[in-house]
């Protein structure tokens, strides 16, 4: 077994790296406070390339692997959170549905503008009857001629506001159930396509979700993706794929707040001694440090799984699950070992600590994880 | 336009120095592209961007240095060249680098050859004039704007602070300070495209020179550290007497008055 980065990861790792610690570390506190992240770090974002991590090399993308993606994700993850989502969401569940499943036509003619950020992509599947159980969604697509004519209301999605082109769920056949739907690239220019409320949030600030309003909005029929009555399916697919990303982008979250946990108790002195050197303090850096090292360990594992071609819907499932609850323990542990400081918004442990909240329910909850580790496992052993 | 640009590997600014048997220690340390040769390396690609032709980038060292070339490459240069001296040269100084950058230039063609004011770890300023003088080509130090019209280059310098303005012909040496640009971050894809682009590997026998041609002309006697800052001290007591005291520490203790 090869545990190591090959050389050309190396390189891409280190150069994320220098330009996140450098460039938007630098305006982390002004993104929380302003709730928008600066045009100037999304501009150099898109010029560095990393609008097109998980775009193929033909299409104008990067072409690495998962466990390429997955390092550089790592390094994206370890950041204002609100940065790491945008950037998350589009070269994940945004663009990934076109990847996977659009015809050559879909995908010469999304993936190169959206590869250099010259067009955002989102996923809209969650409505306000249908959050975990995503079969229940009520947005219609009725054929009329060769368009379909699409109505309902999508919430909670990420980059809704800046989007150009959104992967959306609507069901085309409400007598089948989940094999009654299908998904559909959708333009925000597209007649009756509007943006709705934006949210207000506990964390992920500089990160907007918003409704997406469909009014008999119009869609050309070959914008569907993939085949009609597949959209649960592909649905699944879009989202197992996302799974390993995203437990890399915690990681990433987690491994900074180690980093920040012991400078800090290095430095902080009580009863004439750094803290770090009192039991009870040392004791819990060690806990973070080593269910860091096994979500990389796992996280890396999937990742190399899915480079094999092979089948991950469990483990990418235990990967979610467990990279979200280690970045919440994590950052529980690291707001007790700054004390005071770490409750205090002029440092920016309460903020990963708001922001890593949600990870235990975007993307699939925790408990919807545990249904799908368990059904599998079930499969398993029948 | 032929391009030309002297890189050199440095130490990470944030990297502690460490010596040991009278030498700086570079076991486990980070190395980089010297910043000043950063802004010589985004010029010349700016240059290139605007007037066409081709960037190459020139270091002499070991094969460590093949990382920083590869950056150069990724940031958009076009031929990375290394003159590959770890068998060949035990002590160097800038005489040996400058021989060995005379017997390289001497069958190219160059319109503008680009270094960095100086390199953060030796900081002797001096390669780029020595160079130029032996290829008989006028040169600027310190630059910080550049504009290329025809044969002419019209030039901003730094002069402590000052600017000042002149011009001169093609072929030219300069060397790039500070505020002459931004460089950029190398692009993801950028570096993808790197690995294809060509890294060639010379070394002094290909340049027919021999390891006496390139001997040093000066000798390293001794590496130390600055000495290590001691606590400051605090005076008490009446401010006459304070004041006092201080005279009599400057005068006999540290010796400046």
């Amino acid at each position: 077994m090869n545990f190591s980065f090959n050389e050309d990861i190396l390189f891409l790792k280190r150069n994320v790296k220098d330009f996140i610690q450098t460039e938007v570390e630098a305006v982390a506190m002004d993104i929380e406070k302003e709730d928008k992240i600066p045009d100037r770090i999304i501009t150099m974002s898109k010029e560095l390339g990393l609008f097109g991590l998980s775009i193929p090399e033909i299409y104008g993308g990067l072409g690495i692997g998962m466990v390429g993606k997955c390092a550089l994700y790592e390094e994206i993850g370890a950041t204002h959170n609100g940065y790491t989502t945008l950037i998350g969401a589009h070269t994940g569940i945004g663009t990934v549905g076109i990847v996977e499943l659009g015809n050559k036509k879909q995908k010469e003619k999304y993936l190169p503008p959206m590869a250099r950020g010259e067009r955002i992509g989102a996923f809209a599947l969650t409505e306000p009857s249908a959050g975990s159980n995503a079969s229940n969604i009520k947005t219609t697509a009725v054929k009329k001629g060769d368009k379909y004519i699409l109505n309902g209301t999508k919430h909670y999605i990420t980059n809704a506001t800046i989007a150009d082109v959104f992967t959306v769920m609507a069901v085309t056949d409400s007598s089948k159930g989940a094999k009654g739907i299908t998904s559909f690239i959708v333009e925000k220019d597209f007649p009756g396509f509007k943006v709705g409320a934006v949210e207000s949030k506990m964390g992920l600030k500089g990160s907007q979700s918003a409704e997406i309003i469909l009014e008999d909005c119009e869609v050309p029929e070959e914008n569907v993706l993939g085949e009609v009555g597949k959209g649960y399916v592909n649905a699944l697919k879009i989202l197992t794929n996302g799974r390993a990303g995203l437990a890399a982008r915690n990681l990433g979250s987690c491994q900074k707040l180690l980093d920040l946990s012991i400078t800090y108790t290095e430095e902080r002195e009580q009863f004439g001694v750094p803290i770090i050197e009192h039991q009870a303090v040392a004791h819990m850096i060690a806990e973070m440090a080593v269910e860091i090292e096994a979500l990389r360990s796992f996280t890396y594992r999937v990742a190399w799984m899915v480079d094999e071609g092979e089948k991950v819907i469990k483990e990418a499932a235990m990967l979610k699950l467990y990279g979200s609850e280690v970045y919440n323990r994590v950052a529980d542990k690291a707001v007790q070992v700054h004390g005071g400081i770490g409750y205090i918004s002029d440092y920016p442990i309460e903020r990963f600590f708001r922001d890593a909240r949600i990870t235990r329910i975007y993307e699939g909850t925790s408990e919807i994880q545990k249904n799908i580790i368990a059904g599998q496992l079930r499969k398993e052993y029948e | 336009m032929n391009i030309y640009v002297l890189m050199k590997r440095t130490f990470d600014t944030e990297e502690k120095i460490v010596i040991s048997n009278g030498r700086i220690e570079e076991e486990g340390a980070e190395f980089i592209i010297n910043p000043y040769d950063e802004y010589a390396i985004e010029e010349a690609i700016q240059l290139r961007d605007e007037h066409g032709g081709e960037v190459t980038v020139v270091t002499i060292g070991s094969e460590d240095a093949e990382k920083q070339l590869r950056t150069a490459l990724a940031m958009g240069a076009d031929k990375a060249v290394l003159i590959n001296t770890e068998d060949d040269v035990e002590e160097s100084d800038q005489f040996t680098t400058v021989k060995i950058l005379e017997a390289f230039f001497d069958d190219k063609e160059y319109d503008l050859i680009l270094a960095g004011n100086v390199a953060i770890d030796q900081a002797s300023g001096q390669i780029g004039p020595r160079l130029a003088e032996k290829l008989n080509i006028p040169y600027v130090t310190t630059i910080t704007n550049l504009k290329i019209d025809g044969d002419t280059a019209h030039i901003e310098r730094d002069v402590e602070g000052d600017v000042e303005k002149l011009d001169a012909s093609l072929p030219l040496l300069v060397t790039c300070q500070q505020g002459l640009n931004e460089p950029r971050y190398p692009s993801l894809p950028g570096i993808m495209k790197a690995k294809k682009k060509p890294l060639e590997e010379l070394e002094l026998d290909d340049l027919d020179l021999d390891e006496d041609d390139v001997e040093p002309k000066t000798k390293t006697i001794e590496v130390f550290l600055p000495p290590a800052k001691e606590a400051g001290k605090v005076l008490e007591g009446e401010i006459d007497d304070q004041v006092k005291e201080l005279v009599s520490l400057l005068r006999n203790e540290s010796k400046v008055i």
